[in-house]
């Protein structure tokens, strides 16, 4: 009687400091963890030791942080009694991805609304006086007009000459690497497309010989030397427009290509014994067949275009009437400190794409992923 | 019969040639820009100022053949005879060609100047160096001769330190956001929990969000944090702008998986954590290597959210930064923005040379969205 008495209290007794045991250990875990972290943190800060040791900390300490905390949490989340671990797992799962979506772009978006609504520097509630002043302004107007013009021709040549290049590869025995060369550019930064095309259009004085390959072919044909990126606007805006053409047509030609592998060839066949033209095939058939592609390759070019900030600044800075909306937004915020008037450019640009935004939607909700 | 198989074959050939014609030219046009960068930053300074990169190859020029001082007792203020050809100072300066087919050149000035005979002959000029990289990839400073003999001193780039911080941040940053994805893709194909739909439609409507929208909001929460100009804080706004895509393409992987794998797991007793260590990363490893590339070559050539984050700390600056101040700052040296370009060039082109098939499945994999 007395040991079994002895056997529960002993039994009450190492539940207690089991459990105890538990909850100090996972409040242990965690703390130390963090503590781990933290010093990390501290150290790349204020540290002054040697680049390379730096950068390999700073790796570790991101790519670990990361693995160690979902591994802490996991373990905690596991500890907890099977009903909770079921409840709260999910939220492992996807908590920090929302949240990080949440910190870094949902809200954002209404403060930068907010913003928009305000003063230079947010002190004074203004109403619709900045998206007044952004449709009327006229470097603003002229920003609208160059973001039109890289629309209709950057966008629309990338994937017209995507398309056409894709159906000539097709037909190629040198598909593979003509593809893979024509794709390169989208490895290059725009920063960098930006010093190969300035050396492109270098200009040299008139004596002097030209080094950079479009003058020297222009002078080669008995013309003067031209400053193509700066003096002879609208037109120079054209030559920024080339560059994201040679940029982001291989992008379009890779999905484009993928598209057409995919007709069958017994329609092209058909078609061919038929007597249509090759024009024909790919005007009735092959167009039609990978529409689906061509919309969703024009729509992702378009937003692209639409948000053009890197080339437009590495070559002029947005001066000599190339600026477009996102220069303008830098311009206004970063270098004018005109908060208000900033956030309101940022604003347009969400609103230029916010069709698309609803078809995606769409789109998603006929698939009924869930 | 057989003429008209010939004329059909004919045709064919006739077909070949035009297609491989004019896709030639195409790859021409789209690799000599980066061709011309490439040797340019081997050729010497002098020879990348006073002519095209084109000259490497066999061309006609004026080739010196003999060099001597100006004959005594010559009226230099008026009509001259040196070597058979007649002119007035300007006209030598300019280069007097004689019936023999050679050139007479004045070089210097009227007082001190040498006469140089020239012939027109097919050279080239191969004169290449690896200074330029030198010069652009050390911090320290370098010497550099002048035309006249005299020495100045010029501060290095510091590209290697600028390729190292390019390295810590893009690792980070493409390994974050793709675990934190693969986790939330994870969550949101295979867990059922309240708010599951809405937090995904979240998801999909962010995909277009123009990040010029978050960058303000996000600056002041940094400024706050003391976070501005750390690799934590580029690191964090690189996983927030590439989540959406990368939770996007990775959900559609993970939730196409066979959901007979996971019930049999499950039976066994598996966690939903051990599942995922266990079976569904390395079964996504197609997806999750699509995406890396990606989002490699996307952190690594961004401009702009570096520009915003780390703009005020020279110690911190990434490739692109770097390449853009030697833009704005000396874009006349293209010895130096050649070279330096190519830095920058350089590892995202190996990466995408040899890893080009998955990045070319992870776009497809994007593009089929919807």
């Amino acid at each position: 009687m007395s040991s079994t008495t002895d056997a529960k209290s002993g039994s009450i007794l190492s539940w207690l400091t089991g459990t105890i045991g538990q909850i100090v250990i996972s409040l242990f875990v965690p703390v130390v963890t963090f503590i781990v972290l933290w010093q990390g943190f501290i150290f790349l800060r204020d540290s002054e030791a040697p680049k390379v040791i730096i950068a390999l900390v700073a790796i570790l300490w991101g790519v670990g942080g990361v693995a160690l905390l979902y591994i802490v949490t996991n373990w905690l989340v596991e500890k907890l009694p099977p009903a909770w671990t079921r409840r709260l797992q999910p939220f492992l799962f996807v908590g920090p991805a929302v949240a990080i979506l949440a910190w870094f772009l949902a809200i954002p978006a209404l403060r930068t609304f907010w913003f928009s609504l305000h003063n230079a520097n947010s002190t004074e509630f203004v109403g619709l006086q900045n998206y007044i002043a952004v449709f009327t302004q006229r470097t603003m107007l002229l920003a609208f007009r160059n973001n039109f013009l890289w629309i209709a021709f950057g966008a629309t040549l990338s994937v017209v000459l995507g398309l056409l290049i894709a159906v000539l590869a097709d037909r190629s025995k040198f598909e593979t690497i003509a593809k893979s060369l024509i794709f390169m550019p989208m490895a290059i930064s725009m920063v960098g497309a930006g010093v190969i095309w300035n050396f492109i259009y270098e200009v040299k004085d008139k004596a002097d010989p030209q080094i950079g390959l479009l003058n020297a072919i222009w002078v080669a044909l008995g013309n003067e030397p031209q400053a193509w990126t700066s003096l002879i606007q609208p037109w120079n805006n054209f030559f920024l427009i080339i560059i994201v053409i040679w940029l982001q047509t291989g992008f379009a030609m890779v999905l484009f290509s993928a598209a057409i592998k995919g007709i069958p060839s017994e329609l092209m066949e058909a078609a061919r014994v038929d007597g249509a033209s090759e024009v024909q095939i790919f005007f009735r058939i092959m167009v039609p067949y990978i529409s689906g592609t061509i919309i969703t390759v024009s729509t992702t070019v378009v937003i692209f275009t639409l948000k053009i900030f890197d080339v437009v600044w590495v070559m002029t800075g947005g001066q000599f009437g190339t600026q477009v909306i996102a220069t303008q937004f830098f311009r206004e915020y970063f270098t004018n400190r005109n908060f208000g008037y900033g956030s309101t450019i940022a604003i347009v640009l969400l609103i230029a794409v916010i069709p698309v935004m609803i078809y995606n939607l769409k789109q998603f909700n006929e698939r009924e992923a869930f | 019969m057989a003429a008209g198989e010939r004329s059909t074959k004919r045709k064919k050939i006739l077909n070949d040639i035009l297609v491989n014609g004019s896709l030639l030219i195409i790859v021409l046009i789209w690799t000599i820009p980066t061709l011309g960068l490439l040797v340019s930053s081997f050729r010497t300074r002098t020879d990348i100022s006073t002519s095209g990169w084109w000259t490497i190859f066999p061309h006609k020029e004026w080739v010196l053949v003999k060099e001597m001082e100006v004959p005594e007792g010559l009226d230099r203020k008026g009509v001259m005879t040196i070597e058979g050809a007649t002119g007035t100072f300007k006209e030598f300066r300019a280069g007097i060609e004689t019936p023999d087919g050679r050139r007479v050149a004045w070089v210097g000035n009227r007082r001190l100047g040498k006469i140089q005979i020239q012939a027109n002959e097919w050279t080239t000029r191969t004169d290449f160096t690896l200074k330029n990289y030198k010069d652009v990839m050390t911090g320290k400073q370098y010497e550099v001769r002048q035309p006249n003999g005299s020495v100045r001193i010029e501060q290095g780039d510091n590209m290697a330190g600028a390729f190292l911080n390019s390295l810590t941040v893009t690792i980070p940053a493409t390994v974050i956001p793709i675990l934190i994805a693969a986790f939330a893709a994870y969550g949101f194909a295979w867990m059922r929990f309240p708010g599951r739909k809405p937090m995904f439609i979240l998801v999909v409507a962010l995909l277009v969000v123009p990040l010029q929208v978050a960058l303000v909001p996000i600056l002041t929460d940094y400024v706050k944090l003391d976070l501005n100009g750390t690799f934590l804080a580029v690191w964090l706004a690189h996983t927030g702008f590439g989540l959406p895509l990368a939770t996007y393409l990775l959900f559609n992987y993970i939730s196409s998986l066979p959901r007979d794998l996971l019930e049999s797991a499950f039976i066994d007793g598996a966690s939903h954590f051990t599942i995922f260590l266990r079976l569904i990363l390395p079964l996504s490893m197609p997806a999750l290597a699509s995406f890396s590339i990606f989002q490699f070559l996307w952190v690594w050539n961004d401009y702009l959210v570096a520009l915003v984050f780390i703009g005020s700390k020279p110690d911190v600056q990434v490739l692109t930064m770097r390449l853009a101040e030697i833009v704005g700052s000396r874009g006349n040296d293209w010895h130096l923005l050649t070279a330096g370009a190519f830095v920058s060039m350089v590892l995202p082109l190996l990466v995408f040379f040899s890893l080009q098939r998955f990045f070319v499945r992870g776009l497809l994999a994007g593009s089929v969205k919807g």
